[in-house]
């Protein structure tokens, strides 16, 4: 580690124990911040331990998180699986891009969680609903980032891969889909982010189970300890998905120097 | 990419073949009964459904009225995150403790979503005005401060080094250099700022507010009222794109002002 690493580190750690003595002195020791504003640290682990046993609005912490992941995982594979291959579409003929871009421009200003009372009516407060606007929200980036990706191609490369008579397909797979790929990749960590944002406020409108409800539940019933806990899991479940993307992205990106830092 | 451009009149004509596709697509869909219009209405519905509500009032205020106090509570929001963000990005890219404190608190909560600043928003401050502007400065603060940030810290090594031989003070040294400096990248993130903050007024309102666009919208879905949820999502698409159409005038004018590329 060099010697800027090191002081950072240190800096960091003492910040965060200072950030939690600073928890323990406020709330526990001097009661400065009353316990119906802000949980202390044993009310915090009260409510984890209640929620990881027993459970709390219905299930335990591990099956409203992974309830809440596969919501999130659905809506996010659907998304991409429409939108890159769209925007991929779009990037390669400007045909395409005529057609759709009015239709694209109408609707993009309308924010993902705006979709969510329509969801819910046409869905109901089940999955679907929450699959379905997930969808919409990752959508948008997987395909703003897949045309950009494309267009932006050095047109030598397309020029010479033409050239040597690539057909088609092989020119999508070989070519082009690689070519874009650092920049599809930027749009789906956007897609991801936007999917959880979303995820979590369509659970707090209206859930049955998942991290969403349990914040909904907790906020009904005055609990901040468990407050606490629910959007301690919303990070932890962000920050988790969003280093297996970042995995994925080096291993698929190997080839890319770019990457690699 | 592959084919050549199109001329201007094929490019109209394409587009205005897919706005129509997509509106017939709509308007097949639920004059046939495909889809009970009850659940998805013609696009006149609608259209007639988001005029009559600038003077009907639905959820107790009409569409401008509702629309009049989410903007206020929206500007709030984006304001305080403004006044606060920046200032902060300015003095973490000129102070390396500060900086060495803050960002890893900020790299922490950056995983948690605005939105679920709901409940404590709603604890602390209330579900009237003071809930929802916190949650709007949740996600409207980010960039901000990151852009600050970055701008200041990645100013000309030269200015700063001319400043300091001339023995400027630190206040004087981030008003007069680094502010200017990191201008350009400011704005950008308040362009960026705006939207996610509109977006995280949608959600508060959705669930803690008792007025506004969103708050209109859960009371019509409650009472399946799907034409005046689709004008509430017209209502905020629309302020939405004026947010930004003058965010980035104001972005380009400020670039060509500083004799930069637009």
């Amino acid at each position: 580690m060099t010697l800027a690493g090191k002081r950072k580190a240190v800096i960091g750690l003492t910040t965060l124990g200072g950030v939690i003595a600073l928890w323990f002195l406020t709330t526990a020791v001097t009661g400065l911040v009353s316990g119906a504003r802000f949980p202390s640290p044993a009310e915090f682990w009260t409510s984890l331990s209640q929620i990881s046993g027993r459970g709390y609005a219905g299930a335990t912490l591990l099956s409203h998180a992974l309830h809440s992941l596969k919501l999130v995982a659905m809506g996010f594979a659907v998304a991409v699986l429409t939108g890159v291959p769209l925007g991929l579409w779009m990037g390669w003929s400007r045909r395409v891009e005529a057609f759709v871009n009015p239709v694209f421009l109408i609707i993009r200003p309308i924010p993902p969680l705006a979709w969510i009372p329509l969801a819910i009516l046409w869905l109901g407060l089940g999955d679907a609903a929450k699959i379905m606007v997930i969808w919409f929200s990752a959508f948008v980036p997987s395909v703003i980032n897949a045309f950009t990706g494309v267009r932006n191609i050095d047109r030598p490369v397309l020029e010479a891969a033409r050239m040597l008579g690539t057909p088609r397909w092989r020119m999508v797979r070989e070519v082009i889909a690689p070519a874009a790929s650092p920049m599809i990749f930027t749009g789906l960590r956007l897609s991801l982010q936007a999917s959880w944002t979303t995820l979590v406020a369509a659970e707090l409108v209206g859930a049955l189970v998942g991290v969403g409800f349990v914040l909904n539940m907790a906020q009904q019933d005055i609990y901040p300890g468990m407050i606490l806990v629910g959007m301690l899991t919303v990070g932890v479940l962000g920050w988790a998905t969003t280093v297996i993307l970042a995995w994925i992205e080096r291993r698929a990106l190997a080839w890319n120097v770019a990457a690699r830092d | 990419m592959t084919d050549r451009p199109l001329t201007l009149r094929e490019a109209v004509l394409l587009g205005a073949g897919g706005l129509a596709a997509f509106i017939g697509l709509w308007s097949l869909l639920s004059t046939t009964g495909i889809v009970p219009r009850q659940f998805l209405p013609t696009p006149l519905d609608v259209a007639s459904r988001f005029f009559q509500l600038f003077t009907t009032p639905f959820a107790g205020a009409t569409l401008p009225m509702h629309v009049a106090s989410s903007f206020q509570r929206y500007a709030y929001g984006v304001v305080l995150a403004a006044v606060i963000g920046i200032p902060l990005g300015l003095l973490m890219g000129w102070f390396r403790l500060l900086d060495d404190i803050v960002t890893p608190i900020f790299d922490g909560l950056r995983f948690i979503a605005p939105i679920a600043w709901v409940p404590f928003a709603a604890l602390w401050f209330g579900t009237g005005a003071g809930g929802p502007v916190m949650i709007i400065f949740a996600g409207a603060f980010p960039p901000c401060l990151i852009n600050a940030y970055r701008g200041a810290r990645f100013v000309e090594p030269r200015l700063i080094e001319a400043g300091r031989m001339l023995g400027t003070p630190n206040l004087r040294m981030i008003l007069e250099v680094l502010l200017p400096a990191a201008a350009p990248s400011i704005i950008a993130g308040l362009r960026v700022s705006a939207g996610l903050g509109w977006q995280s007024l949608v959600g508060a309102e959705l669930i803690v507010a008792a007025a506004g666009v969103g708050f209109m919208m859960v009371q019509a879905q409650g009472s399946v009222q799907t034409t005046t949820v689709m004008a509430g999502m017209i209502a905020i698409g629309i302020i939405g794109m004026l947010i930004d159409v003058l965010l980035r005038r104001a972005e380009a004018w400020l670039r060509r002002r500083r004799g930069l590329e637009a």
